[in-house]
C-alpha cells in the first residue's frame, strides 16, 4: 500500500512540475483520466485524496501499530499469544478487505474519492458535486468503515494483552518503551476512531437519505437543494476529534520503536525512562484537546481559538522532553550505525525539523496566513510523514531477524537510508518557502496564477527529488524480499539486546517459547552497566547473577536484597554509596 | 465469582485468557460508548448553533414503557446469570428466554415510538437536524440491542450440561455485561434527550 500511495504522489508531482507537457504513457494507463497525456483536474484531486488516505491510515496506522503491536506485544511481554488470536485474525481480514475496497475505487468510472483525505462535506456529501463524490466516495466510506472495525478490534486486543498477559516479573515499569507506546496508541485509537464512525454515519445519512446534518444553503448549477439548517463545521469538529489523535496514533509507535533501537545501538540505558513514559502519557491526554487548531479559520470564536492554541503549544513540552532524551541517549554512546539506528536518528531529525514548524502553525494568528498552504504540507510531511516512516523502516530493519530468521543486507540498507533521508528533505524543505509565499495546497495548476508561476522551477526540483527518493525505495523492496529467502541466517540475539523477544528461538514455534515462559527480573535498559563483563544484561538475568554490577537503586528499597549485596560487596572489597539503610 | 481452582499451568493460562477476554469486553463497551458520546456532543454543538435548532418536541410516552421493559429485562438477565452460577440449567433457560422476549418487546416499543414521532411531524429527514438526531440515537441503540439478542440466543442454545461448567458461566457473564451496558446506555440516551427537550 505504501508503494501504491507513493506512486500516486509521484503521478501528481509530475503534473505539478510539468503542467504543460504531455505524457502519452499516462493516457495508455489511465485512459480518459489523462486524456492527451495530461492528468485531469478531477483525477489530480483523487490522487491527492487517496495518497493521503492510504498513507495516513493504511500505511502509517496499520503498518506501525497494526503490525508491530501484534509482533512485539506478546514477544516483549512474555505471552504465548495475543489475548484473543481470533480478534487478531478478524482485524487482519477486515484490514485486507478495506485495502481491496479502497483500491477498487480506481476501477469505477467516476473515479476514486476526491474531496481530500478529510472528506469535508458538503463536497463529499453531494454525489452530484464532483465525479469523485459518487461511487468513489461510497467505496471510500465502506473501506474506512472496515478499516476502523479492524483498528478497534485490534486495539481492544492490544490493550487487553498488555494489561493481562504479562509474564511473571514484568511490571508496568519494566515494560520496554515500545510496549508503552503501542499500548497508549491503542488507547488513543479506541477513544478516537469511534468518533469518526459517528461522523461518517451522519455523512452517510446526508448522502443517501436526504437529512441535513451537514448541509445547508447549497446551490448546484443554479438549483437550490432542499437541505437547510445543517452545519458543515460539525463534521470538522467530529472529524478532527479523530483526526488529531490520529497524528499521534501514527507517531507514537514510531517513537516507541526508535526508543528501543536507539538505546540498543547506543549501548546506553535510555535517558529518562520515566520521563519518556510520562511524556507519552502527556501526549496521549493532550492529543484529545487540541483538535481545534485545524479549524482556526472556520470562524471559530477567537477565545476558543486561544484555548486550542494554548493546549497545542503545551504539546511541545512532552515532544521536547522526548527529543532531548533521544539526544541525551545518543550523547557519548558507543554508537553502532546499523541501518535501523540510522533510521532512528533520521526520525529524531525529522521530528525536530517538522516539530519546530508546528509551533508556527499552532499559533492562531500565524495560522490565518499559513493555513492550507504548502507550509502545512511541509510541516506534517516531515513531522508525521517522514518521521513515522523512518520509525517504521527502523522497526523493519531491527526486527527483521525476528520476523524471518534472516538478516537484511546492511549496504543496501545504507543506500536506502541516504536516499530516503536526503530525498525527504529535498522534497519537503522547499515547500516551507512556497507556503510562506502563500502558495495554496491541493491546487492543480501553477500556470493559472501569476504569483505561483515563479515556483514552477521549484516544483520541477521537488518532483525530481521525489522520483529519486522513490527509486531509492527499490533498494528496500529488493532487500526485503531477497533477504527473506537468501539473507544471512540470523543468530538468536543479533543486536545483543535485552528485551524478551530475543530469548525466543530463531525458528518460530507456536507459543513463542519452547518451555516455560521466562521470568523478568529487571528493566530492559541495562546496557553498559559498570562492573558487568558484557555491555548488556537481558531482562531474564536475575540480580543474583550480576552481583558485580548491581546498584543500590536496583532493589527498589528491598532491604533483604540490599543486605545480601552489601555483604557481597564487603567480601569483595567494593564500596558503594547511597544505600537506603 | 467463577468457582474453579486452577491447579495446573495450562489451567492458569486458560483462566488468564478468560480474564483478558472479559477485560476486552469492557474495553469494547468503552468504544461503543464513545460513538454515542460523539453524537451527544455533536447534538449539543449543533443545537447550540442557532435558536431554530433543538428538539422542540415532547418525547413520546412510549419511551417510558420501553425504559421500564429494558430495566426489567436486566433483572431477568441477572437472575439467569445467578442460575448459571448455581448450575440450574432449567431456570437459566427460562430466565434467558424471558430476557430475550423483553428485549424483543423493547425493539417493538422503540419502533412504535418513532412511528409516533413521525406522525406528529418529527421526521428523520428534517431541516432541524436536532430532531434527526433522535432517530440516530434510537436506531443505533436498537442495532446494538439486536446484536445483543443474538448474543443471548447464542448463550441460550449453547447451554449444554455435559460441557465444562465454566464455559457456560463465562458466556453468561459476558452476555450479561453487554446487556446491562445497553440498558444503562438507553437510560443515558433517554435522560440526555429528556434534558434537551
Amino acid at each position: 500500500m505504501a508503494f501504491f500511495a507513493m506512486f500516486l504522489s509521484i503521478l501528481f508531482r509530475i503534473q505539478l512540475a510539468w503542467p504543460d507537457t504531455d505524457f502519452p504513457i499516462l493516457e495508455a494507463f489511465l485512459g480518459k483520466w489523462a486524456e492527451g497525456g495530461r492528468i485531469k483536474p478531477d483525477f489530480f484531486l483523487s490522487l491527492v485524496t487517496i495518497h493521503g488516505t492510504i498513507m495516513v491510515f493504511f500505511v502509517l496506522t496499520a503498518g506501525l501499530s497494526g503490525t508491530f503491536s501484534n509482533l512485539l506485544i506478546p514477544l516483549q511481554l512474555g505471552a504465548r499469544d495475543m489475548a484473543s488470536p481470533f480478534m487478531n485474525m478478524l482485524s487482519y481480514w477486515f484490514f485486507f478487505t478495506a485495502c481491496i475496497v479502497m483500491i477498487s475505487s480506481f476501477f469505477v468510472e467516476s473515479g476514486p474519492a476526491s474531496a481530500g483525505w478529510t472528506i469535508y462535506p458538503p463536497l463529499s456529501a453531494l454525489p452530484q458535486a464532483i465525479p469523485g463524490s459518487g461511487t468513489g466516495m461510497t467505496l471510500w466510506l465502506v473501506s474506512m468503515t472496515l478499516f476502523i472495525a479492524s483498528q478497534v478490534v485490534g486495539g481492544i486486543n492490544y490493550i487487553s494483552t498488555v494489561l493481562n498477559m504479562r509474564t511473571k516479573g514484568m511490571s508496568l515499569w519494566r515494560m520496554p518503551l515500545t510496549i508503552w507506546a503501542l499500548f497508549l496508541t491503542a488507547i488513543v485509537g479506541l477513544l478516537s476512531f469511534p468518533v469518526l464512525v459517528s461522523a461518517v454515519v451522519l455523512l452517510v445519512f446526508d448522502r443517501g437519505m436526504g437529512t441535513s446534518f451537514y448541509l445547508s444553503d447549497i446551490y448546484i448549477a443554479g438549483q437550490a437543494l432542499p437541505n437547510e439548517g445543517g452545519s458543515p463545521i460539525l463534521f470538522q469538529h467530529l472529524f478532527w476529534f479523530l483526526g488529531h489523535p490520529e497524528v499521534y496514533i501514527v507517531l507514537m509507535p514510531a517513537l516507541g520503536l526508535t526508543s528501543e533501537v536507539i538505546a540498543t545501538n547506543a549501548r546506553k540505558p535510555i535517558f529518562g525512562y520515566h520521563a519518556m513514559v510520562y511524556s507519552l502519557v502527556g501526549i496521549t491526554v493532550l492529543s484529545f484537546i487540541v483538535w481545534g487548531h485545524h479549524m482556526f479559520v472556520t470562524g471559530m470564536n477567537p477565545f476558543l481559538g486561544g484555548v486550542f492554541m494554548i493546549t497545542t503549544l503545551i504539546i511541545a513540552v512532552p515532544s521536547a522532553v522526548k527529543t532531548f532524551n533521544y539526544l541525551a541517549t545518543l550523547w557519548r554512546g558507543n554508537l553502532r550505525f546499523t541501518p535501523a539506528m540510522l533510521f532512528a536518528i533520521g526520525l529524531v531529525s525529522f521530528f525536530i525539523t517538522g516539530g519546530l514548524t508546528g509551533i508556527f502553525l499552532g499559533n492562531s494568528a500565524l495560522d490565518i496566513s499559513l493555513h492550507d498552504t504548502y507550509f502545512v504540507v511541509a510541516h506534517f510531511h516531515l513531522v508525521m510523514g517522514s518521521a513515522s516512516i523512518c520509525g517504521m523502516l527502523c522497526g523493519v530493519y531491527h526486527w527483521f531477524p525476528k520476523m524471518f530468521g534472516r538478516m537484511m543486507d546492511d549496504k543496501l540498507g545504507y543506500l536506502h537510508f541516504w536516499f530516503t533521508f536526503v530525498g525527504a528533505y529535498l522534497v519537503f524543505f522547499p515547500m516551507h518557502f512556497m507556503g510562506i509565499d502563500g502558495v495554496p495546497r491541493r491546487y492543480y495548476s501553477f500556470t493559472s496564477f501569476p504569483f505561483m508561476q515563479e515556483w514552477l522551477s521549484v516544483n520541477v526540483f521537488v518532483t525530481w527529488a521525489a522520483i529519486i527518493a522513490g527509486l531509492g525505495q527499490v533498494a528496500f523492496l529488493f532487500n526485503f524480499f531477497y533477504s527473506i529467502f537468501f539473507g544471512k541466517k540470523a543468530t538468536q540475539n543479533p543486536w545483543q539486546a535485552n528485551t524478551l523477544e530475543w530469548t525466543t528461538p530463531v525458528e518460530h514455534l507456536h507459543g513463542n517459547w519452547p518451555g516455560e515462559i521466562p521470568t523478568v527480573y529487571r528493566w530492559p535498559y541495562d546496557y553498559s552497566k559498570p562492573g558487568h563483563d558484557t555491555d548488556f544484561i537481558p531482562q531474564t538475568v536475575p540480580f543474583s547473577a550480576t552481583m558485580s554490577s548491581n546498584l543500590p537503586h536496583d532493589f527498589d528499597g528491598d532491604t533483604t536484597a540490599e543486605k545480601i549485596q552489601r555483604d557481597w560487596d564487603k567480601e569483595h572489597g567494593i564500596e558503594r554509596s547511597e544505600y537506603s539503610h | 465469582m467463577i468457582m474453579v481452582h486452577p491447579n495446573s499451568e495450562s489451567d492458569k493460562e486458560y483462566m488468564s485468557r478468560l480474564k483478558a477476554k472479559k477485560f476486552s469486553m469492557y474495553v469494547f463497551l468503552v468504544v461503543t460508548f464513545m460513538i454515542f458520546a460523539a453524537w451527544s456532543s455533536g447534538f449539543i454543538v449543533y443545537s447550540a448553533g442557532s435558536p431554530d435548532r433543538g428538539l422542540k418536541t415532547l418525547l413520546p410516552t412510549t419511551f417510558i414503557y420501553s425504559t421500564l421493559v429494558i430495566v426489567i429485562s436486566s433483572l431477568f438477565m441477572h437472575l439467569a446469570y445467578k442460575a448459571s452460577l448455581a448450575a440450574n440449567f432449567m431456570k437459566q433457560r427460562l430466565y434467558l428466554i424471558v430476557t430475550i422476549a423483553l428485549g424483543c418487546a423493547f425493539l417493538v416499543l422503540q419502533y412504535l415510538a418513532w412511528m409516533h414521532l413521525a406522525t406528529s411531524g418529527v421526521v428523520f429527514i428534517n431541516n432541524n437536524a436536532s430532531q434527526s438526531f433522535i432517530y440516530v440515537f434510537v436506531w443505533a441503540h436498537q442495532l446494538h440491542i439486536l446484536a445483543a439478542v443474538i448474543v443471548l440466543l447464542n448463550a441460550l442454545f449453547k447451554i449444554d450440561p455435559k460441557k465444562a461448567l465454566i464455559k457456560n458461566t463465562f458466556r453468561m457473564e459476558l452476555a450479561s455485561i453487554f446487556w446491562h451496558f445497553l440498558d444503562i446506555l438507553w437510560i443515558y440516551i433517554y435522560v440526555f434527550l429528556l434534558l434537551n427537550q
